[in-house]
């Protein structure tokens, strides 16, 4: 089982703009196995832009292109809506950063989760209604009974964002893609949201696409590391190396946190350098099964 | 051309060097976005030929525009009048040309008074709040509670025909929609940051109605007035044509479908001239609004 | 220089009440440099808030420089004492102020003269050029936005500064660069500091002694070596360093 599930080269990603065409990716390759895959940049670093690209949600007049996108060998670069639309939930599914935003205020999670399930699994409502059931509690919600009569307002950042990431997982999607799934959430709560995600793709061997703006969090949770800069990824490399990183961008990054066991009086900040626009990305050859690493 | 490309971009620099090349590159980014717009701009040409037209009447207007002629009366577009001549034997093209000054000078007044009123009420009643705000806002209820053209022909009737106190009773009814607008506006940036940050600068109320509440809502009313504009002139010649607007002999356009009421079936262009005139100016404001939409509201500039 | 006693911040009336604060006391020593931690809905930007006379429903006592404050009403030496920066860049800037227009009427708001010179100089506290001085706030990155919300803030040339999480908006590296910015202008005008923020390692970076504070109170007060090492008297304080210090899997 060493065929990527998800084998991305040379995505683009381009918006017209006053001053000419701005490339927000240029030039992203990877694959992804069945592991946790961190995708790290600051904001504009086009990590975003890259999940959005891979599940067709680029809106024009921004325009995608890359020379391979496949999921299992089968291409879905610039699908019809249709298509892509039976893709998306049913077979990559996309965790957002607000569960406010992402959650109709109207419908009860209840329904929502049912709706999200038949639409790509159909049957009848019964059946949907115990699947639903059968994921808050896979997402440790207690009480889910209570809970699917629930409106989105009534439930906590942290229930909303396991409520959502229940919805995407309820058609047993292949790859899941979350945009910073914790940005908005407390530490408390952040720690078992990640453990629910953490388990879910182990237990069902999905993919993962982590996005984040978290260095620290990405080392620790994934398994390997994309580093973007300015739309290009910069590094590859194994979460486990990460505090090895060697290109001046990740070291750079690295540095400017402040720690809690290692006080400094100033902190050394980020001096960027045009080189890292357009050099070669930092590619260590990774000792592991996963495929990839480009 | 060089020097065409160092202005442009002495306007689009993103580092500006004094006041004015900041003010200026602000408008002419706007500007460049309107341009974006095919039919706004199709709507500030057409706004543009009506107020020269109304500038330019008397060189434009082919002949007197209360010149009667009743041995040519109702006579159809021809070559000597081309857009034909009513039941008194005028022209119908020159009391256009001529209504234009008076289309203008309705829709100018309106649209100063109205927003203006509006904006002071909604604003001051958004940011005060308490009583002051229920108090400010029932009134405008009560205005909002009477169809538009019925309390203006009440306001009409009680200050006496005319196209002056037309112009009042249409600015009197047509305030309360700004006033929700501007207040709606308030409550939403009264809370903001910024509103809190220039308060702990010591900044008393007025002067954060005057220079920090009101340049917001200003974009939205603007955009709303142009779409309004149309409104405006509809109920202005509904006025004329109800008699209680301009008086005869003046060319209102309203007045002059009125005129041509009596004689549609037979002398169509009689009511249909002015008609089409009345059509395009409102669609080109119409137009116009949408564009500047897309230059003002702040929603749609963050893109 | 500061002094909280007994503050009790709440919102709306009952049964809907909520109590954002109880009964929360600190004291801030001139020149000190004071954290408030909690997680979101902990009333910590309650506090700061109630300070800068930007909330009206509290009760208690609040101390600035011997000075009690009341109610929303601020003195003119108040405003000139006590400056804010907001959490987030991109709504604590008007989008129709340029900043030249931003630090002008916060100069002229505290009487000063010589305001051209000023903002000059203002810019160059903050570490912007002058080139950024008739920019607007859509024409700058949202670490530039901060510097400028800084630079108001100094405009008034204040002894107090309050921090809302003024860096929890922006990318680790620019963060990196505000803090460095506010340590420098800290030891530069000598500044007291009271700094709201989640993050526990940036608390622990800037400030000397911290509050922790879970629903509406204070759970105690520590000083940073405590918090380096773990040492929570609350069972909640060691929880949150120990999951603030990452993800372990569990």
């Amino acid at each position: 089982m060493n065929a990527p599930l998800l084998s991305v080269r040379d995505l683009r990603v381009a918006f017209p703009t006053r001053q000419g065409m701005f490339e927000a990716v240029r030039g992203v390759s990877f694959d992804l196995g069945r592991e946790r895959l961190g995708v790290v940049g600051e904001s504009g670093s086009g990590k975003s832009m890259t999940g959005r690209a891979i599940l067709g949600l680029v809106r024009p007049p921004g325009r995608v292109t890359a020379r391979r996108m496949d999921l299992h060998g089968q291409p879905i670069l610039n699908l019809s809506e249709r298509k892509m639309r039976k893709i998306r939930g049913s077979r990559i599914s996309m965790v957002m950063q607000d569960p406010k935003f992402s959650l109709n205020p109207v419908m009860t999670i209840g329904d929502q989760i049912i709706e999200a399930y038949r639409l790509h699994a159909g049957g009848p409502k019964g059946a949907g209604r115990a699947k639903a059931l059968e994921m808050l509690e896979a997402v440790q919600i207690r009480d889910p009974e209570r809970v699917m009569g629930a409106y989105p307002h009534e439930v906590s950042g942290g229930m909303g964002q396991r409520i959502m990431i229940a919805m995407m997982l309820a058609p047993d999607p292949e790859i899941l893609i979350a945009d910073e799934p914790t940005s908005a959430l407390d530490v408390s709560v952040r720690t078992e949201v990640l453990n629910i995600m953490d388990r879910l793709v182990r237990d069902r061997g999905m993919g993962l696409i982590f996005i984040s703006h978290d260095l620290n969090l990405v080392a620790q949770f994934c398994d390997r590391v994309l580093i973007m800069y300015a739309g290009r990824i910069v590094e590859t490399l194994a979460a486990k190396d990460l505090h090895a990183a060697r290109h001046p961008y990740t070291q750079g990054l690295l540095n400017s946190l402040p720690r809690l066991d290692a006080p400094v009086e100033r902190l050394p900040v980020l001096q960027r350098q045009d080189t890292w626009r357009d050099g070669d990305p930092i590619t260590e050859s990774l000792e592991t099964e996963l495929p990839g690493g480009l | 051309m060089s020097r065409q490309m160092t202005r442009r971009a002495w306007l689009l620099s993103d580092a500006p060097q004094t006041r004015n090349q900041a003010r200026l590159g602000a408008i002419y980014q706007g500007w460049l976005t309107f341009r974006g717009n095919k039919l706004a701009m199709f709507g500030l040409v057409i706004l543009i030929l009506l107020i020269a037209m109304a500038i330019f009447a008397p060189l434009l207007a082919p002949q007197n525009p209360f010149a009667q002629d009743l041995a040519n009366r109702l006579k159809p577009p021809s070559a000597q009048n081309l857009l034909g001549t009513d039941a008194l034997g005028r022209d119908i093209l020159s009391r256009l040309i001529h209504g234009s000054r008076i289309t203008l000078f309705i829709v100018g007044t309106v649209a100063l008074i109205a927003p203006i009123i509006g904006l002071f009420i909604g604003t001051v009643a958004g940011f005060a709040g308490g009583w002051v705000d229920q108090v400010l806002m029932r009134i405008t209820d009560i205005f909002l509670a009477f169809p538009k053209l019925i309390l203006a022909l009440a306001f009409v009737a009680a200050l006496g025909a005319g196209i002056g106190n037309a112009v009042l009773a249409l600015a009197l009814t047509a305030w309360p929609p700004y006033a929700r607008l501007a207040r709606a506006e308030t409550l939403t940036i009264r809370n903001a940051d910024y509103i809190a940050a220039a308060r702990l600068q010591g900044a008393g109320r007025m002067r954060l109605l005057i220079r920090h509440i009101w340049p917001l809502c200003l974009s939205s009313l603007i955009v709303r007035v142009a779409l309004d504009m149309a409104g405006i002139i509809l109920s202005a010649a509904g006025l004329g044509f109800l008699g209680l607007g301009a008086q005869p002999p003046m060319p209102e356009w309203g007045a002059m479908i009125s005129d041509g009421r009596t004689y549609i079936l037979d002398f169509w262009w009689v009511a249909a001239m002015p008609g089409l005139a009345i059509f395009i100016v409102s669609l080109a404001f119409n137009l116009l609004g949408d564009g500047l939409r897309d230059v003002l509201d702040p929603k749609g500039a963050k893109e | 220089m500061l002094t909280v006693d007994d503050l009790n911040v709440w919102f709306g009336f009952a049964p809907d009440r909520v109590d954002a604060v109880q009964h929360a006391a600190f004291t801030v020593a001139s020149g000190e440099s004071f954290g408030l931690v909690g997680e979101s809905g902990s009333g910590k930007s309650t506090i700061l808030r109630a300070i800068a006379g930007l909330i009206d429903t509290w009760s208690g006592s609040i101390e600035v420089d011997g000075q009690a404050v009341t109610g929303t009403r601020r003195s003119r030496a108040f405003h000139k004492t006590v400056q804010m920066v907001f959490q987030d860049p991109y709504a604590s800037l008007h989008p129709r102020h340029s900043v030249d227009a931003v630090l002008s009427e916060a100069l002229k708001l505290q009487g000063m003269d010589d305001i051209d010179a000023r903002i000059t100089r203002l810019l160059q506290d903050v570490g912007l050029g002058r080139g950024f001085r008739f920019r607007y706030p859509h024409q700058l990155s949202g670490g530039q936005r901060q510097r400028v919300a800084i630079a108001r803030a100094l405009a008034a040339e204040p002894r107090l500064l309050l921090l809302d999480e003024p860096t929890s908006a922006l990318d680790v590296s620019v963060q990196a660069e505000i803090l460095n910015l506010l340590t420098d202008l800290r030891a530069e005008h000598g500044l007291t500091y009271v700094m709201v923020s989640h993050d526990l390692a940036v608390v622990g970076h800037m400030c000397d002694r911290l509050a922790v504070m879970q629903h509406g109170r204070i759970l105690e007060v520590m000083d940073v070596d405590a918090l380096r090492r773990g040492a929570g008297k609350t069972d909640y304080t060691r929880h949150l360093i120990e999951a603030s210090a990452g993800y372990i899997r569990g």
